[in-house]
């Protein structure tokens, strides 16, 4: 039976809801139209309200909170600008499928489509970048519509879900009842994969000669790393994984090729391109993976394993989809396979391709990179930081170079690749993960986009090293405009317009280093990482003009990537 | 290749411009869509005509499904259906043509609903083809005005299940 609760006003509704669904932490900001909810979380004590700066900054805080625990990151902004600054991380979340529930205070339900002071029809706006939207028309299906909200974002497919509050539903009352089940015709995950198919992928693993598993961040998502290292490591399989997917299987493990793609590893593409079976499990063949679609694995029996039926068949066409949750279809795939297999002539190939052409940085030379850095930071931390990148070279370097042991732990912006996600998301991330140490790496670009959340680091004293990799430049477009824009360094070139970020990190009080000298990293990352009691920042003044590589160029086979520079511009 | 796609919808806000963000946001086209009340009151069935080769046909089914607010799905292309549009076509008359038009009203079995001084107001009811059709042998005389209805479909026989089962949507 339902417990009766009384009559209460919809604000207190609103955060027993929370209270229900064991949310810990609020990001937001306040504003009129939602005063009322504002007023009342003044007493409520049993969940924490963090005041962010921008509300494109709580979107991200409360990703980097989704992405470290998997569980939904809650945001609550008032009406029409609030709301709209939200979008960008609402669509972010939506691209790398993160659960997010995001509350937006509207103008009275008497008002809606009069252009009424701070009116946006958000539900509008976000209609096409959110797993699923509510207007909350009546008190009485505001509790309802709570829990929907949270089902709906953390359940098969995650992400974000929007829920709209006109003013006067938040103000009204009514009887307080939390469902305790959802009622949704039209909504069921899927679960189990198909059995018979099932059976089929591991008749397939028994036969092929050298297969390889495409590992993405459905992995992480279905928290199905145990199901992976076992079918990986009982059956000598090679693994490799995208962007979201690094950290699903243990980096330093020699059966990790690391990252595919457009910059991926030599020998992961290498291994791609060679395969007869690839295994693709909870990821989506996006175009920064697959570069030529039609060409993508040519020699290979492609199967796809995934929650979303709408991921098979979208971009790649594959012989064998199961849909289903891909820790279950990988516990039962393995169960499958009673004999281990091993593939030692396949190994040899890959090891091939290994040494002949491995991740190489020029070293030695007294001038500071990105990837020495990286290479540095993986050391000190034993691959066991929460790394949160933000979008750009030093992202492709983090990928490459951060050995990654564990899933959630590297946080980055994938699907949409959005600049400024790094600062924020950082900071949410440090609010679930107490015990590991939270490093936030950005370009100096995107650095700048989100810079007004370092005071909502100092002022939560989050203990989380902000990495600036200054080459002032807009790296990655850079890079695009030297190899494919005829060397018309357009709008890329920040040097004569950065800010003195060591005098920004003083003025919202951080304490700060810079150095453009190898010799002083050790250094400055061990003072860096022995403080915890508060944000910091690190500058590192690199080389301007480095490349990141190996690339597939854009949508071309793998055959087409550029492996070596030939002109060695890296220079001061 | 046209397809007849029925969708059972949600009858919530919103639940029908979700269906039309999603076409115009993944780039499907729409040829017609129409959307009325079922035999259920919380349940609405949309009746979509698009085409599109399979792997595009596949991507309009699947991504329709995957909207919380559609209930069930089904691409009627394959299955006998009824399908059945409505037009109103209003054409130009003069001394000569007015009987030569009512006899094409009367043989695509249309019914004059107005009539006056310029103009004939024909309703004509049938598959989309027909209605095609009819379109075709007024154009010559002149068409005024043009409404279409846009496809309604259902799979033959249903109406008999769906008395036994009132409300089990797996019978579509
Ligand atoms: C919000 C946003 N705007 C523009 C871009 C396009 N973009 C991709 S990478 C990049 C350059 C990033 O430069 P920086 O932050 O300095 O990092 P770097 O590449 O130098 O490491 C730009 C502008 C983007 N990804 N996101």
């Amino acid at each position: 039976m339902k417990e009766n609760n009384g009559v209460m006003k919809g604000a207190e509704i609103f955060f027993e809801c929370l209270r229900m669904e064991k949310v810990e932490y609020i990001f937001g900001y306040p504003g009129g139209a939602v005063l009322k909810l504002y007023e009342k979380l003044y007493d409520v004590d049993f969940l924490e309200h963090i005041l962010v700066r921008h509300e494109q900054g709580a979107t991200h805080m409360a990703e980097g909170y989704a992405k470290a625990t998997g569980k939904p990151g809650v945001v609550l902004v008032t009406s029409g600008p609030g709301a709209t600054n939200t979008v960008t991380g609402i669509a972010d979340a939506y691209m790398d499928s993160v659960p997010l529930v995001i509350f937006t205070g509207q103008v009275a339900s008497h008002l809606i489509g009069n252009d009424a002071f701070q009116e946006a029809d958000i539900v509008g706006i976000t209609r096409p970048i959110t797993k699923h939207n509510f207007l909350v028309r009546d008190v009485k299906e505001l509790a309802s519509t709570i829990k929907k909200a949270f089902y709906i974002a953390s359940t098969g497919r995650p992400g974000p879900v929007l829920v709209d509050l006109p003013k006067d539903v938040i103000n009204s009352e009514c009887e307080f009842q939390y469902p305790e089940n959802v009622e949704l015709k039209g909504y069921r995950p899927f679960f189990y994969g198909h059995q018979y198919q099932i059976k089929k992928a591991a008749e397939m693993l028994k036969n092929s000669k050298r297969p390889l598993l495409y590992v993405g961040g459905g992995v992480i998502i279905s928290n199905g790393s145990n199901e992976l290292r076992v079918l990986a490591g009982e059956h000598n399989l090679p693994v490799t994984m995208t962007l979201q997917g690094l950290g699903a299987f243990d980096g330093m493990n020699d059966q990790s090729l690391g990252m595919l793609g457009m910059h991926g590893t030599y020998w992961a593409n290498q291994a791609v391109n060679n395969c007869d079976l690839l295994i693709a499990l909870g990821a989506r063949f996006d175009d920064r993976v697959a570069g030529d679609v039609l060409n993508f694995a040519p020699k290979a029996f492609k199967i796809h394993v995934d929650i979303d039926p709408t991921a098979i068949d979208k971009n790649v066409v594959v012989d064998l989809p199961i849909v289903g949750d891909v820790k279950h279809v990988m516990a039962e795939l393995a169960a499958e396979l009673t004999e281990p297999l091993s593939f030692p002539e396949w190994w040899n190939e890959i090891n091939a391709w290994r040494d002949e052409s491995p991740l190489e940085y020029e070293d030695g030379d007294g001038l500071l990179r990105t990837e020495f850095i990286i290479d540095k930071i993986s050391q000190k931390t034993k691959g066991q930081a929460v790394v949160i990148s933000d979008v750009g070279q030093h992202q492709m370097w983090t990928a490459q170079y951060y050995k990654f042991t564990h899933p959630r732990s590297f946080l980055t912006s994938g699907g949409l690749g959005t600049m400024g996600f790094s600062v924020p998301a950082a900071i949410g991330a440090s609010f679930a993960v107490k015990d590991r140490p939270i490093v936030s790496i950005s370009g100096d670009g995107g650095f700048q986009m989100n810079i007004q959340e370092l005071i909502t680091a100092v002022a939560y004293k989050r203990p989380v090293k902000f990495i600036i990799i200054n080459n002032s430049f807009l790296g990655m477009v850079r890079q695009w405009q030297e190899l494919f824009h005829l060397e018309k360094y357009s709008f890329t070139d920040l040097s004569a317009s950065n800010p003195d970020f060591i005098k920004v990190a003083e003025a919202f009080g951080l304490k700060a280093f810079s150095t453009d000298s190898p010799k002083e990293v050790d250094e400055i990352l061990d003072k860096a990482f022995e403080i915890n009691d508060g944000p910091v920042l690190i500058e590192f003044k690199v080389v301007r003009e480095d490349m990141v590589l190996p690339m597939v160029p854009p949508g071309e086979p793998y055959e087409k990537m550029i492996v070596k520079r030939l002109n060695q511009k890296s220079t001061k | 290749m046209k397809h007849i796609i029925s969708v059972l919808l949600e009858n919530r806000y919103g639940a029908f411009n979700r269906v039309a963000t999603m076409f115009s946001g993944k780039g499907f086209n729409i040829q017609s869509i129409s959307i009325g009340e079922t035999e259920i009151p919380e349940v609405s069935r949309m009746t979509l005509v698009t085409s599109g080769d399979d792997k595009i046909i596949e991507q309009v089914v699947k991504q329709l499904n995957r909207l919380i607010d559609t209930i069930k799905v089904i691409d009627l292309t394959q299955t006998p259906t009824v399908i059945r549009e409505l037009a109103l076509i209003t054409v130009f008359y003069q001394k000569g043509t007015r009987s030569e038009i009512l006899n094409v009203g009367d043989i695509f079995r249309g019914n004059v609903v107005d009539i006056n001084n310029k103009t004939i107001t024909l309703e004509v009811t049938g598959p989309p083809d027909k209605i095609d059709a009819a379109i075709n042998v007024l154009a010559p005389y002149g068409i005024k005005e043009l409404a279409r209805s846009g496809a309604v479909a259902l799979k033959r026989g249903e109406q008999n299940k769906d008395f036994k089962k009132q409300t089990n949507y797996s019978q579509l």
